[in-house]
């Protein structure tokens, strides 16, 4: 990932470029990263039989 | 992030796992993840620039995948609203709720790509053209979606008045994807959605390796907050039953401990989706 890094920093509109695939990127794995700790805490709660998902 | 797709402690109780992961969803995520990285290559170093806009070419291998996993989130939310409307089954509400809130995700995100690319190419974060708008209203349609499902105080209640809204959600995507042939458009017209292509070589594989990069994010991430909102279901029910049997046992002071105190109450089985 490091090559597309470098190679985005040497283009031109680098900055609209960062902004626009790192917000992407960046809300995306922040989605999925709450969406899993929420399922880890709630499946606490929930007894065996209620998830039905191995 | 040290756990990538979220599912490697495979911590279990008598075989059913405490998260929303599982082996089709570790899959999903490591073929998700090895996409996201040919991706990033092929949008940012492999791809050429465009004759006319240049490097910025490569905010739209960004921009048309989101834009089109929002039709997706969308379009699944219609769908599932009218099949829990005519079912009435747990699981469609799930997924309908899981759909939309991915909508709502990609639609931000649609929103937010399309005006980093339009300040240096329009000179404007924003303007009131059809496309813009029309998707900004199919935003507000979502959020709206989901905040009527809480406004109701009762979960049937609220998944009624949310399915009808969400019955609202593909029409207005019809209207977004046809806004720039119907009206006087700034935003361009079609470029892949259509049988000739207007980009090719590099640049169609770069985006067409984004779809695809989308299309498997969408689908891990839909797994996991379907299971999420499968969850969600299953502590309201048991803390409804444990709420009337714990109003039960102050009605009759002999009947023993509150139901508060034992973690898994006997009510109806769910019927799964």
């Amino acid at each position: 990932m490091s090559v597309a890094t470098a190679s985005l920093v040497a283009m031109s509109d680098g900055g609209y470029l960062a902004a626009g695939w790192g917000a992407t990127i960046g809300l995306i794995g922040a989605y999925a990263l709450i969406t899993v700790r929420r399922g880890r805490r709630l499946s606490r709660r929930v007894p065996e039989g209620d998830r039905r998902w191995t | 992030m040290s756990d990538p797709t979220g599912d490697t402690p495979a911590v279990t109780v008598g075989g059913a796992p405490l998260h929303t992961g599982s082996r089709a969803t570790r899959v999903l995520g490591l073929a998700a993840l090895a996409t996201i990285a040919l991706w990033a290559l092929y949008g940012l170093v492999w791809s050429p620039a465009d004759r006319e806009m240049g490097d910025l070419v490569r905010l739209l291998y960004v921009h048309v995948p989101v834009a089109i996993l929002l039709y997706a989130g969308a379009g699944l939310t219609t769908f599932a609203s009218a099949m829990w409307l005519r079912r009435r089954t747990p699981g469609w509400d799930a997924l309908a709720v899981a759909a939309a809130e991915l909508g709502v995700l990609f639609g931000v995100l649609t929103l937010l790509t399309g005006s980093i690319w339009g300040k240096p190419t329009w000179n404007t974060f924003w303007t009131w053209d059809a496309r813009l708008t029309s998707t900004a209203l199919l935003e507000v349609l979502l959020i709206g979606y989901l905040a009527v499902r809480r406004v109701d105080p009762s979960p049937a209640g609220g998944s009624v008045r949310a399915s009808i809204l969400g019955l609202l959600l593909f029409p207005n995507v019809i209207i977004v994807h046809y806004s720039v042939d119907w009206w006087r458009s700034l935003h361009q017209p079609a470029t892949v959605t259509r049988l000739d292509p207007t980009i090719e070589g590099d640049m169609l594989v770069a985006l067409m390796v984004g779809m695809l990069a989308g299309a498997l994010t969408f689908a891990w991430l839909l797994l996991h907050r379907f299971r999420l909102a499968w969850l969600e279901q299953q502590v309201e029910r048991h803390d409804l039953v444990a709420a009337v049997a714990d109003r039960r046992a102050e009605g009759d002071p002999g009947a023993g401990t509150p139901a508060s105190s034992n973690p898994t109450p006997t009510e109806p089985e769910a019927q799964p989706a």
